[in-house]
């Protein structure tokens, strides 16, 4: 089975049609890459997939069961900003996931439960290099610490599905560098799927076992609203084979 | 020539370009009240420093006669008990409805309109009913101010969680959070220094609320006083009163501030994470 199956699905907004006819399955484990155009309803499917909105016709299957219809815990979600909790220091950020889960109603941990939550997010945020930022606020972090600390946030509930939203868009070259090499090995360590939206093609291209290039196929210029997008391209992609074309 | 949007002054200077208006219009008060003794000694209008400083030993800074109490420390005490609570009151009642209309689109459905027109309810207007259901006492004092300030609040904290980051809830949901722990863990603890914030913008109209109550119904009070003794045009007992309450609203303001500073040292840098 695979953890995502989705045929035939529609996204409509009123006559506006986003996407049209789309069919796909995800496999566990894979890392799959978004690109396209802008508007091209690769954010539409994302939130989809997050569960912020839903499908207007076709199946949507995520572990062979009907997508939850609001974001839950077995889907993490890295967003290129603002989604870090500003009245927590770096470690309390990563110990929220766990009290959440642990505590249903005060959604906070004392004494013994606590220390392990503690130690827990600690072992997280070293894995993550941000080892020596615990106690410091998020504003006091560069962005490329809080993108880290955003999955490291995430990762915490081990989630079936990580996505990531253009999540190194706002970054500058030489960080974005360090932040691809970051998301592989977690990647790979924790046996991740993930499915990633990015402007950059290679970026795209770098790290996903699997390229979706998003488009509009059909377009009619009188109402330029009635076609949606299709996968155009779904591109296999093996990591040495992108490694002989560097 | 430098632009004068571009012309900065150095500390010591803003320091005295902030003084220099209260020096110079305590400086025209001086001349002004000086001119208008000269001519007629008996003049009430404008009394010099000398009297306004014997009439408020006199009548407000020693023990009264008849119940022995200084006037001056007792209008000051049951003024700000008076207003401590019906802000805090408002504060309580602005966080309580505030977030569950700015966060749960059902109760937004149900209460935003009626409470937005319960907010054109002017608060004055309803004064004489406050003073028949609640009495003369201390209750519809404090109602006043907090029928007064709590629509004001609530609005600006619905406001404040409509604009809250919808990265921000979305991550919580995925990381396990329901609506109730989503609130007194996300929400709330983010919610507080903005609260302060709004109770100190709306601090200068509870004091109105304050002081018109005070002016109809009361046996003592800042407000109560100054309405009394303007009877006999007791400018010397009025302007010193008028100064103190400015002095208080001032000092409350800038303690909210500190405070807000000191609680939540994560606020205030602008730019947010």
């Amino acid at each position: 089975m695979s953890l995502i199956e989705i045929k035939h699905l529609w996204k409509t907004y009123g006559a506006n049609v986003v996407l049209e006819n789309l069919s796909l399955s995800i496999e566990a484990g894979e890392f799959c890459t978004l690109v396209g155009p802008s508007g091209c309803g690769k954010s539409t499917f994302l939130r989809m997939l997050l569960g912020e909105e839903s499908p207007s016709k076709g199946v949507f299957l995520f572990e062979g069961k009907p997508f939850p219809k609001e974001p839950s815990v077995e889907r993490g979600i890295v967003f290129q900003r603002y989604s870090l909790f500003s009245h927590l220091t770096v470690l309390e950020n990563v110990m929220l996931g766990i009290e959440l889960g642990e505590s249903r109603f005060l959604g906070k941990l004392f004494g013994s439960a606590k220390k392990r939550a503690k130690q827990e997010a600690t072992a997280m945020l070293e894995a993550v290099g941000l080892g020596d930022v615990l106690h410091q606020y998020p504003s006091a972090l560069s962005g490329g610490m809080q993108q880290r600390l955003s999955i490291a946030q995430s990762l915490v509930k081990k989630p079936k599905l990580l996505l990531l939203d253009e999540p190194f868009g706002a970054l500058d070259p030489g960080i974005r560098a360090d932040m691809h090499a970051l998301i592989l090995d977690l990647w790979k360590k924790n046996n991740l799927t993930v499915v990633m939206v990015t402007h950059d093609l290679h970026e795209g291209f770098y790290l996903g076992t699997r390229l979706l290039v998003f488009d509009k196929v059909r377009n009619d210029p009188q109402a330029p609203n009635a076609f949606g997008a299709k996968i155009t391209y779904d591109i296999p992609l093996s990591r040495e084979t992108v490694k002989e074309e560097k | 020539m430098k632009r004068l949007i571009n012309h900065r002054p150095s500390r010591a200077n803003a320091l005295w370009m902030g003084v220099l208006p209260f020096i110079l219009i305590g400086i025209l008060y001086l001349f002004a009240s000086h001119a208008r003794l000269a001519e007629n000694p008996d003049d009430k209008l404008l009394p010099s420093f000398s009297q306004i400083v014997q009439t408020m030993e006199k009548s407000a800074l020693t023990p009264s006669k008849r119940s022995g109490e200084i006037l001056f420390l007792q209008d000051t005490l049951s003024s700000l008990s008076r207003l401590g609570l019906g802000v805090l009151i408002s504060a309580l009642l602005g966080l309580a409805l505030g977030i569950p209309l700015g966060l749960i689109p059902l109760v937004r459905s149900g209460l935003s309109p009626f409470v937005a027109a319960f907010s054109m309810v002017p608060p004055i207007a309803i004064l004489p009913i406050l003073f028949i259901v609640f009495g003369m006492g201390e209750v519809a004092k404090v109602a006043l101010i907090v029928i007064g300030v709590t629509p004001l609040i609530v609005r600006d904290l619905q406001q404040r969680v409509e604009e809250f980051s919808r990265e921000q809830l979305i991550k919580a949901q995925t990381l396990g959070a329901s609506t109730w722990t989503l609130v007194i863990r996300i929400i709330l603890p983010q919610m507080l220094p903005r609260l302060l914030d709004s109770v100190r913008l709306t601090l200068g109209t509870a004091w109105i609320f304050l002081i018109s109550a005070e002016a109809i119904a009361a046996t003592e009070g800042l407000g109560y006083r100054i309405f009394l003794v303007r009877r006999y045009l007791a400018m010397d007992l009025i302007l010193p009163y008028v100064v103190w309450i400015t002095l208080l609203a001032f000092l409350a303001d800038f303690l909210l501030k500190k405070f807000t500073c000191k609680l939540f040292p994560w606020y205030d840098t602008k730019e947010r994470a």
